[in-house]
């Protein structure tokens, strides 16, 4: 973990802004015209163009394929040549008696995911920052990093295999301690609490790393002088090294809660068993169940469901970047 | 009670409350309020309880797969291993879908890893020069991307008339590139390489291909070691891609395989190749144990990969995301 050298990194803003042109201006050449500029950096756009092509297919095809939400879709036509029918999925769905629980479900996980998980890798970074054994340091991050790097199918098996109510060691320690141990993996109501601390053990350690960059960038001095003032080192920390953190914080906070509809799906859907769904079941797992996972996939209905949960994430997206705008100047966009 | 003690043992018994030592008589240093000692040792001892609950689960896993299975399902082995044997991951290595499955996992990691990479640098080298006509409106057009997307469905249509579906590049092409990653790029290549060496290499003749290749990579070797591990990783991870392209099981990755074995429970010791009663017999009793053995299996590439490269995360990607 070369800090250090991170520090130095930081500090490039100095250097002067680059000037717009790309050829040193000869005498006599004064402009350089746009057809000559194409002309001469189709080298560039060479290496930039297989990104493009995949982001076109992969991406924005997809998305042009949206559309499939207001048609009937029939594997004739396809993409785009079904019969239009308007907003009909959508209202089936917010109709549906499907419909409440799911929203209940999925807003419910992640904003509990994301109070939970929010304050941990600050306290987390601060601490780390703070410790006067920097080699103990070091070696905190690199057990605290290790989880991010495994897999959810890795998390939810050694979830099970811990808190299997009959061979699982939490279970055996409640026992142990005459707790009667509750069934973590079936019951509706553990099933929140197990998906978001799992959620926070795997990934607090790596969250705290964007954290502890901009802690790096405070300047000594406020430190030195706040010491010499006699401030104590929590004062320090919560009147100059929170300050420091807090306009990231609000960005990633905003950020997240714009995915906050899509909840780490992929995770949910491990953790899902026929005794848990009235909490385990969100929207993206159930999009997963009409559209793919049945014998008669509804490839509309489902990316109606689909498109109806991007777009409450993106008011929710502008609705909190108005509000953290507002109450603590800061904002995305 | 003329006992003489020891000077030194007195000083370290009770520095403080030394009665002849006036303040004045050492060097004066700042001292740090008694409060701050308490605060790091408070901070030392709720760092190492955070580590004990990433560790333990490991250790857990770790013993139990090499124990006999029945200390471990009646939870008398809880930290070291009890009776010691192999046999769990003796047996991962007969039951074929697993190895088939850690080989397809090495396959598609080995190519998205190196397609994502190629397409990432190149692409965000492209982005990083400010003299690329477009450049804004090519940004734009991957930062969308980071807001919108098709969805599940249309992707899986488009993966689908692609005539993608039950391949390997539908594991491999539909996730190889992550626009974060290429934004994270294109803002380390802005701050690290200077405009100047750009303007000598222009110059002297060099192309832009040709600075790129001779100039810029060789200065790029964080930000390519961490895009490396992460699409690597990111793959070796992944299972729902699989789940939702594949039906053939000889493409399946291990994620895949072990989300069946783990949490569907469908091991069946009759898959094995030569399979006689008794083994089979044996390997029932095994089941547990392997999936204790499954686990590490599935764990440790990544794990493996990552310390090497954790000295570039800080310098390869933690510039890009702050000043990104």
């Amino acid at each position: 973990m070369s800090t250090d050298n991170f520090v130095d990194q930081l500090r490039v803003e100095d250097v002067p802004k680059r000037t717009r042109k790309r050829k040193v201006v000869l005498p006599g050449q004064r402009k350089i015209s746009l057809r000559h500029r194409l002309r001469t950096s189709w080298q560039l756009y060479l290496l930039v163009l297989p990104a493009v092509i995949w982001v076109l297919i992969f991406m924005y095809w997809p998305m042009y394929g949206i559309q499939i939400a207001f048609r009937d879709f029939t594997p004739v036509g396809g993409l785009t040549g079904s019969e239009w029918v308007g907003m009909k999925h959508i209202s089936r769905f917010v109709e549906s008696y499907n419909f409440w629980p799911l929203l209940r479900n999925t807003l419910v996980l992640a904003f509990y995911e994301l109070i939970a998980g929010f304050p941990i890798p600050i306290v987390l970074a601060l601490a780390l920052n703070a410790v006067r054994q920097k080699y103990f340091s070091r070696v905190v991050q690199l057990i605290t990093y290790a989880p991010n790097f495994i897999s959810v199918v890795v998390v939810v098996g050694i979830l099970v295999m811990l808190l299997d109510p009959s061979t699982g060691i939490l279970p055996h320690a409640l026992n142990l301690l005459e707790i009667t141990p509750p069934a973590f993996l079936t019951d509706p109501g553990w099933f929140r609490h197990t998906y978001v601390w799992s959620g926070i053990w795997q990934t607090a350690g790596f969250s705290a790393i964007i954290y502890l960059a901009a802690l790096t960038a405070v300047p000594p001095e406020l430190h030195e002088a706040a010491k010499v003032d006699g401030a104590s080192q929590l004062r320090r920390m919560w009147h100059i090294e929170v300050p420091a953190i807090l306009p990231i914080a609000i960005v990633l906070m905003i950020l997240s809660v714009g995915t906050i509809m899509s909840v780490g799906f992929e995770k949910v859907l491990l953790m899902q068993n026929p005794l848990n769904l009235t909490t385990s079941q969100v929207i993206d797992t159930y999009v997963y169940e009409v559209g793919l996972k049945s014998p008669i996939p509804q490839y509309s209905y489902a990316t109606a469901i689909g498109l109806f949960r991007s777009v409450v994430g993106l008011i929710l997206l502008v609705a909190v970047n108005s509000l953290a705008k507002r109450v603590a100047k800061a904002g995305l966009f | 009670m003329a006992v003489i003690e020891s000077p030194s043992h007195h000083e370290e018994a009770t520095p403080s409350r030394r009665p002849g030592a006036s303040p004045a008589s050492r060097p004066r240093r700042i001292k740090e309020p008694a409060s701050d000692r308490v605060l790091n040792v408070v901070m030392i001892v709720v760092l190492i309880i955070f580590c004990t609950t990433i560790i333990y689960p490991f250790v857990y896993i770790v013993s139990a797969s090499l124990s006999d299975p029945r200390a471990v399902s009646s939870g008398e082995m809880w930290l070291w291993p009890i009776g010691v044997s192999l046999d769990a991951y003796e047996a991962i290595f007969d039951y074929p879908a697993i190895p088939r499955g850690f080989l397809n996992s090495l396959f598609y990691s080995a190519a998205a890893m190196t397609i994502g990479t190629a397409v990432t640098i190149t692409g965000g080298y492209a982005l990083s020069r400010s003299d690329l006509v477009g450049r804004n409106a090519l940004t734009i057009l991957f930062v969308l991307t980071m807001m919108f997307s098709g969805g599940m469905i249309p992707t899986y249509l488009v993966v689908q008339q692609l005539g993608l579906l039950n391949t390997v590049w539908s594991i491999i092409l539909p996730t190889c590139v992550s626009v974060w990653q290429l934004i994270v790029t294109r803002t380390f290549f802005q701050t690290t390489i200077p405009h100047e060496l750009l303007e000598c290499s222009l110059i002297d003749g060099a192309s832009d291909l040709r600075f790129f290749g001779q100039i810029v990579l060789p200065l790029s070797k964080p930000i390519i070691a961490v895009n490396l591990l992460l699409y690597g990783v990111a793959t070796w991870n992944s299972y729902f891609n699989a789940l939702i392209y594949l039906t053939d099981e000889s493409l399946y990755p291990l994620q895949l395989v072990m989300r069946n074995i783990l949490l569907e429970n469908s091991f069946d010791p009759s898959e094995m190749t030569n399979a006689d009663p008794a083994r089979i017999a044996a390997m029932q009793k095994l089941a547990d144990q392997l999936k204790y053995a499954l686990i590490i299996i599935a764990s440790v590439p990544p794990l493996i990969a990552y310390p090497f490269v954790q000295k570039h995360f800080v310098k390869g990607m933690m510039i890009g995301s702050l000043k990104g």
